[in-house]
């Protein structure tokens, strides 16, 4: 038996999530809960065996034991409302929106920070994709600046992107500061409607100072894409990492080179296509980040054996 | 739609205030800011203010040339902050309004609320042809700010006429005052500009305005096409800087207005010795279509991709013709400069392997 958890929200994200879940070895889905009983990933998660109310949040308070962690993949408007429920109750939120009640949780750097937090949130899908690659300069770099360019299909951003679309901008450049180790961080977002739809695409570039080392900086990048890549099958460097020759005069100062990382994010194709490569990122690092809490609980401090497991 | 005549004399005294037969928006401080890759400084951006204004140019936009917030790695950092150099002209202008362009995605709303402190007037939120529904906070926030709201749709020539009147239609749910289809690539053609205006302009109730590039060598004539259908707002910049092969001079358009008897409410001779004075001194390149300006408005390209491309086809030693036309292959979408480097890469990749493999 696996840790149990539930879904909350049956839209894109939520039940791509529910595909997910449904292979994961330590986590137990048990219900996929939305307001519509009439709803695709309803009616999905009833063909696949999982209890499917449609009574939103009420449902976890009828059944306070049921779970052990929830997925909130509603809105940043409904997480709030749902954190203070989950938080009462004792059971942990793994929360998709941009509510970001609780600390920024990006898999491949800072997954064991925080796996006694009663609400971690997942950040963006830019921040996901991107973090990573500023987290891996700056381990071995002084990162003065950090910049990351998110190109999505416009039919992989959903009306909640679209109404606010400075949350992105603003978490995103956030986790690329707090998480990634950037002294300044920046996030811009473009949505491309070309048909058929392109495949999620980001490109980070990063301040280089004088005296960086330039081999340990493509190795660093080389080695967390490798680390994000397995949990995101489909993350994967476009071009070799780049050092470009400046000088370039950025709000962390003048430096002479920066990183240039090219990356792919071609999504698993669960329910949602394989261009949603953004969505895709976002479900399989929650995925993720419950299976650590999972192996937590189960044994106390995760050991790097049960990482490797679970991943 | 009619062509609209005025009764005017316009001699060359004009007196003020004027009755104009539609509103003139001076771009070159915006959109010029990509053809010196964002290096104005405050006395430059003083100078072409005052004398914009002393022409009777009513509105001035000055920003980084992506808008508010575009200094970046991927757009280019500006020399001078761009809220340093938009108070020079909010100081600098004695008639002419004050205009900031933001990009969502790029810029924020908090982006909008620092230049309004600094008392710009105009917000002018730039967007996608087809992705106007990401706009909303923005134009809400500018009229919350007591600013006039301008939605412009980007890369017009992307969208059909039917399509374009949703989005403006769209647009103008928001609040926005003012709708501007922009051809960023300048790749339209004299009827299909004629044509978007005409469809746009008997569905929305607010004024269209067109922003033309020369590309092919059409901004003045797309843009009196464009008044001649009814749009009643025009773009230009001075000795016409701007991204491509530049945009539309704004002292050829108001001769060519008066000419056709169109009340631009500017004095030609004036704008005339701003551009030879101010701009085309500190201009690092003459606007001319040579073959990469014309290849952005043949394949539909970005117009500010043109000096990126021009830079990564020196760094990895391919064409920045090449360049170019990959990028028209990928649809790519103003913005996305990131993929001038991965497309240059790409064909080094491909030149490199062809070498090795005699």
């Amino acid at each position: 038996m696996g840790l149990p958890v539930a879904i909350i929200g049956s839209g894109n994200i939520g039940t791509d999530l529910m595909y997910k879940l449904e292979r994961s070895e330590v986590l137990d889905l048990v219900a996929l809960i939305g307001i519509d009983p009439e709803s695709e990933g309803l009616k999905r998660a009833r063909d696949r065996g999982f209890e499917a109310p449609a009574n939103g949040i009420d449902w976890v308070k009828d059944n306070p034991d049921a779970v052990q962690i929830v997925f909130d993949a509603t809105s940043a408007y409904v997480h709030v409302r749902h954190a203070k429920v989950l938080a009462e109750l004792g059971i942990t939120a793994v929360d998709l929106t941009p509510a970001a009640r609780g600390p920024k949780v990006i898999a491949a750097v800072n997954l064991l920070e925080h796996l006694d937090a009663p609400n971690v949130n997942m950040v963006t899908c830019g921040g996901q994709a991107t973090t990573p690659m500023v987290a891996a300069v700056s381990r071995v770099a002084r990162v003065p600046y950090a910049e990351m360019v998110s190109a999505v299909s416009s039919k992989s951003a959903g009306p909640g992107t679209r109404q606010n679309i400075d949350e992105f901008t603003r978490t995103t450049a956030r986790a690329l500061e707090e998480i990634g180790g950037a002294e300044i961080g920046k996030a811009i977002i473009i949505l491309n409607p070309a048909e058929p739809p392109i495949n999620m695409r980001n490109t980070v570039f990063c301040a280089l100072p004088e005296g960086t080392d330039h081999a340990a900086v493509i190795a660093s990048i080389e080695a967390m894409v490798a680390d994000v890549a397995a949990y995101v099958p489909g993350y994967r460097l476009k071009q070799p990492p780049l050092i470009e020759e400046g000088p370039f005069s950025t709000p962390g100062g003048v430096v002479p080179f920066r990183s240039v990382t090219l990356l792919e994010v071609e999504g698993a194709g669960d329910y949602l296509p394989t261009y949603a490569g953004n969505l895709d990122i976002m479900t399989a690092a929650a995925v993720r980040v419950g299976e650590a809490m999972a192996a937590h609980r189960a044994s106390g401090t995760p050991t790097a054996d049960q990482q490797e497991v679970t991943a | 739609m009619t062509t609209v005549t005025t009764s005017t004399d316009t001699g060359a005294a004009t007196p003020a205030p004027v009755a104009r037969d539609f509103r003139l928006i001076d771009s070159t401080l915006r959109d010029g800011s990509h053809a010196i890759s964002h290096q104005y400084t405050v006395e430059q951006v003083v100078a072409i203010v005052k004398g914009l204004d002393a022409a009777g140019v009513q509105v001035i936009e000055c920003a980084h040339g992506d808008g508010l917030g575009g200094s970046s790695f991927n757009y280019g950092f500006s020399k001078v902050d761009e809220l340093l150099l938009v108070e020079a002209a909010v100081q600098a202008t004695t008639d002419a309004q004050i205009a900031c362009l933001l990009v969502p995605g790029i810029g924020t709303v908090d982006d909008l609320k620092r230049v309004r402190d600094l008392g710009v007037d105009v917000a002018r939120i730039a967007v996608h042809c087809t992705e106007a529904d990401i706009t909303e906070q923005h134009i809400k926030a500018a009229k919350e700010l007591g600013m006039e709201a301008v939605g412009f749709l980007m890369m017009s020539h992307m969208n059909t006429p039917a399509g374009l009147l949703a989005q403006a239609k769209l647009l103008q749910g928001f609040g926005a005052d003012t709708v501007y289809i922009a051809d960023s690539a300048g790749a339209m053609t004299t009827n299909e500009v004629r044509a978007r205006v005409a469809e746009i302009v008997g569905g929305i109730d607010v004024p269209l305005g067109v922003h033309a590039h020369q590309n092919l060598s059409l901004a003045v004539a797309n843009s009196i096409a464009a008044y001649e259908e009814g749009a009643r707002n025009l773009d230009g910049t001075s000795a016409g800087l701007g991204a491509g092969a530049g945009n539309c001079p704004t002292e050829i358009l108001a001769a060519v207005c008066e000419k056709n008897g169109i009340v631009s409410g500017v004095d030609v001779l004036k704008l005339m010795d701003v551009a030879e004075e101010v701009t085309r001194p500190l201009m690092d390149r003459q606007q001319v279509v040579d073959r990469a300006g014309l290849l952005l408005g043949y394949a539909g390209v970005y117009g500010s991709f043109l000096l990126h491309a021009q830079r990564a086809a020196e760094r990895y030693g391919v064409s920045q013709a090449d360049i170019l036309l990959e990028l028209g292959r990928r649809k790519v979408v103003g913005g996305q400069e990131d993929m001038i480097i991965d497309v240059a890469v790409e064909l080094a990749r491909k030149h490199a392997a062809l070498e090795v493999t005699p």
